[in-house]
């Protein structure tokens, strides 16, 4: 990347920033700014923005630095610097058109990914400055357009992708019927009262990965689990507003989905193989709602697989073939430590499995998490030429045999599939429900 | 002079310590709700020693350079044997001493440290980029002690001048401690350890 290249792809128009600009007054941005800081800029704002000695050690946590031939521009420090430090200096008083700027560098340059609390030395939270930032451009009205859709979306139906009431009972009556033809007395038990597990999905997969919901019945079957799924709203474990900084809407949805799985009297919740709905469910929303860890168990998929092989509750006919790597997801792995979990279920499932370097919680972003896959179209190049890094890692997996990328992730099977395409790697990517319900023994 | 900013540096860092905590307890209630003592103690112990962490070994110059400016930043002021004569003579109290030939050798070790500090800042570009005049008169305030000590313990030309430039600026140094981004001596136990806290009780995963 040259530095033309860079400045090309950060003038990228958006409606939602754009619209949501032209209403405002410089008055009105220093005024919300001013109050945001008094209201909820605390301690940890203070200390991460007064103690930070600029040493540039996160610089090589980040991937669009690394994959932006090291503009400092995108080092963490340096998208802080840009944003954050220049409106906690002029308290708030900064130009429209900063705020433009702030806005995508906020929503579009970080991925919240946490890497670089590794590199730092102190310890500094930059996701949760940017966060904070974001927390700003919500209040202001200024957030990428489609991102913004999903959170309307959440506030509208409490699920991600505008699904209706019985479009979502519609859809799971059509996977079991399609399932009956593999699988003859297969259910999805919907609104079982005091089943074991509710088992909660992403907005997407009824919208647009229908057949997954497919496979976890079909493992639920064979496994022999008593399970349940809502017939109400609650089914939609996502949460789109953690990363617009509706932090109030985080609240309500969390509310909801907790409360559709005490209403079901389930024991747990089981979850899709999706990485910030666990960080919404596991880490973040449970804190808007006044509890420290979430009220009842919840498990991500990869734990829940873990549980049915250690138990021997599954059986695999044959495993898979083709040599797998693992895409390690920031937000079960470095905020879920799940990763040596994800590797025992490979073991179980894949008869070859190459490491991709670096892994475990130092593997890099997908480049689509923290809601930046979300911000659309406008962004897919930007978001593609800034993972450059993670090219190079899954090519040089690749050239050690690596045929099948495993992305137990929505976010990262998405922006891995962009990377892969547009890198030309020709690497396959699973969900890790595709390799066990292609490998399993369904009876 | 001494005793006024010992009171500084003293009072100001237990103000400034107070003062966050107490906006902690107002705004980021759930900092106290979340710091585990052990994974806060992991993470801490996991970043003071060299080389324990990924990022310390991506950066062995830095690294060592880094751990043993650190050292001899505190141990010459504490240990210097000439230090230890005036507080003995001032305030009758006395503990062990550097070896002056010791104290030598690591005093040039904090002026060679803040050379490479300079040198990173001056030519690397992602430092470069951050880097603005604070930052480099924060060096000069840890540097100049350093210079004019070793400068008036070899009586070189107009020692008994810069004899006070040594005393005045070992005072600034001091004081701005609990002011500046030097407060990273206080605050680093606290956001290293509740990121250890988070990391380690909540997300189950390693910080380093």
């Amino acid at each position: 990347m040259t530095k033309r290249s860079v400045q090309n792809i950060s003038t990228i128009p958006d409606e939602g920033i754009d619209k949501g600009a032209q209403r405002l007054t410089p008055d009105q941005v220093s005024r919300v700014i001013r109050r945001h800081l008094e209201e909820e800029g605390g301690a940890r704002l203070k200390v991460y923005t007064e103690t930070c000695v600029h040493c540039g050690l996160c610089s090589d946590a980040c991937h669009f630095y690394l994959s932006h031939d090291h503009d400092p521009k995108f080092s963490p420090a340096g998208k802080v610097k840009q944003t954050l430090d220049k409106i906690i200096r002029k308290k708030g008083r900064v130009s429209i058109d900063f705020i433009k700027k702030t806005a995508e560098i906020a929503f579009t340059e970080c991925n919240l990914c946490r890497r670089c609390v590794m590199y730092c030395p102190f310890g500094i939270d930059v996701a949760y400055l940017m966060l904070f930032l974001r927390r700003i451009c919500h209040k202001l009205g200024v957030v990428p357009q489609y991102i913004q859709d999903t959170a309307h979306s959440h506030a509208a139906t409490m699920n991600q992708m505008w699904v209706k009431d019985d479009e979502w009972i519609d859809t799971l009556h059509w996977q079991e019927d399609e399932a009956r033809d593999e699988i003859p007395d297969l259910r999805i038990p919907l609104e079982k009262q005091g089943a074991d597990i509710f088992y909660s999905v992403i907005g997407p997969e009824p919208k647009f990965r229908a057949q997954m919901i497919y496979q976890a019945a079909v493992i639920m079957n064979a496994a022999g689990m008593d399970w349940t799924m809502p017939a109400t709203p609650g089914w939609d474990n996502s949460d789109m507003c953690m990363y617009t900084g509706d932090e109030e809407m985080v609240a309500r949805l969390k509310k909801v989905h907790f409360e559709t799985a005490m209403r079901l009297k389930t024991k747990r919740i089981v979850m899709g193989e999706c990485g910030h709905a666990y960080r919404s469910v596991h880490d973040v929303g449970n804190r808007h709602l006044g509890w420290k860890m979430s009220p009842l168990p919840v498990m991500h998929a990869i734990e829940f697989y873990y549980e049915l092989f250690k138990d021997r509750k599954l059986k695999v006919n044959q495993k898979y073939d083709a040599p797998v790597t693992l895409h390690d997801p920031c937000n079960v792995v470095r905020g879920g430590g799940l990763h040596e979990m994800a590797r025992y279920v490979i073991n179980e499932t894949c008869s070859r499995f190459v490491e991709m370097h670096p892994n475990r919680e130092h593997n890099y972003c997908c480049g689509a998490g923290g809601g930046v896959i979300n911000c659309g179209p406008p962004y897919t190049n930007k978001r593609v030429v800034s993972n450059r890094v993670k090219a190079d890692q899954l090519a040089d997996a690749k050239a050690r045999g690596a045929k099948t990328i495993i992305a137990p992730c929505h976010n990262c099977f998405g922006g891995l599939e962009d990377i892969v395409k547009h890198y030309g790697l020709g690497m396959e990517i699973k969900f890790l429900g595709d390799v066990i319900y292609e490998c399993m023994d369904k009876e | 002079m001494v005793g006024v900013a010992f009171t500084v540096f003293l009072a100001g860092s237990f103000f400034r310590l107070i003062s966050m905590w107490r906006l902690a307890k107002k705004k980021d209630g759930l900092i106290f709700s979340y710091i585990s003592i052990f994974f806060a103690l992991r993470s801490i112990v996991h970043w003071i020693l060299p080389f324990a962490g990924v990022s310390m070994r991506k950066h062995p110059a830095m690294t060592i350079v880094a751990f043993l400016f650190h050292v001899c930043l505190f141990a010459v002021p504490i240990f210097l044997s000439a230090h230890v004569i005036l507080f003995k003579e001032s305030w009758d109290i006395s503990w062990w001493r550097l070896p002056d030939m010791a104290a030598e050798i690591m005093s040039w070790s904090v002026i060679g440290s803040c050379l490479f500090f300079l040198g990173r800042r001056i030519f690397l570009p992602e430092v470069r980029y951050l880097t603005s005049l604070s930052d480099y008169l924060i060096l000069a305030a840890v540097a100049v002690p350093f210079i004019s000590g070793l400068w008036s313990y070899h009586q070189w030309a107009a020692f008994q001048v810069v004899m006070i430039v040594h005393i005045i600026s070992g005072e600034i140094m001091l004081m701005i401690i609990p002011f500046t981004r030097l407060s990273h001596m206080l605050f680093f136990p606290f956001t290293r350890g509740y990121m250890g806290s988070e990391f380690g009780a909540v997300r189950h995963a390693k910080d380093w």
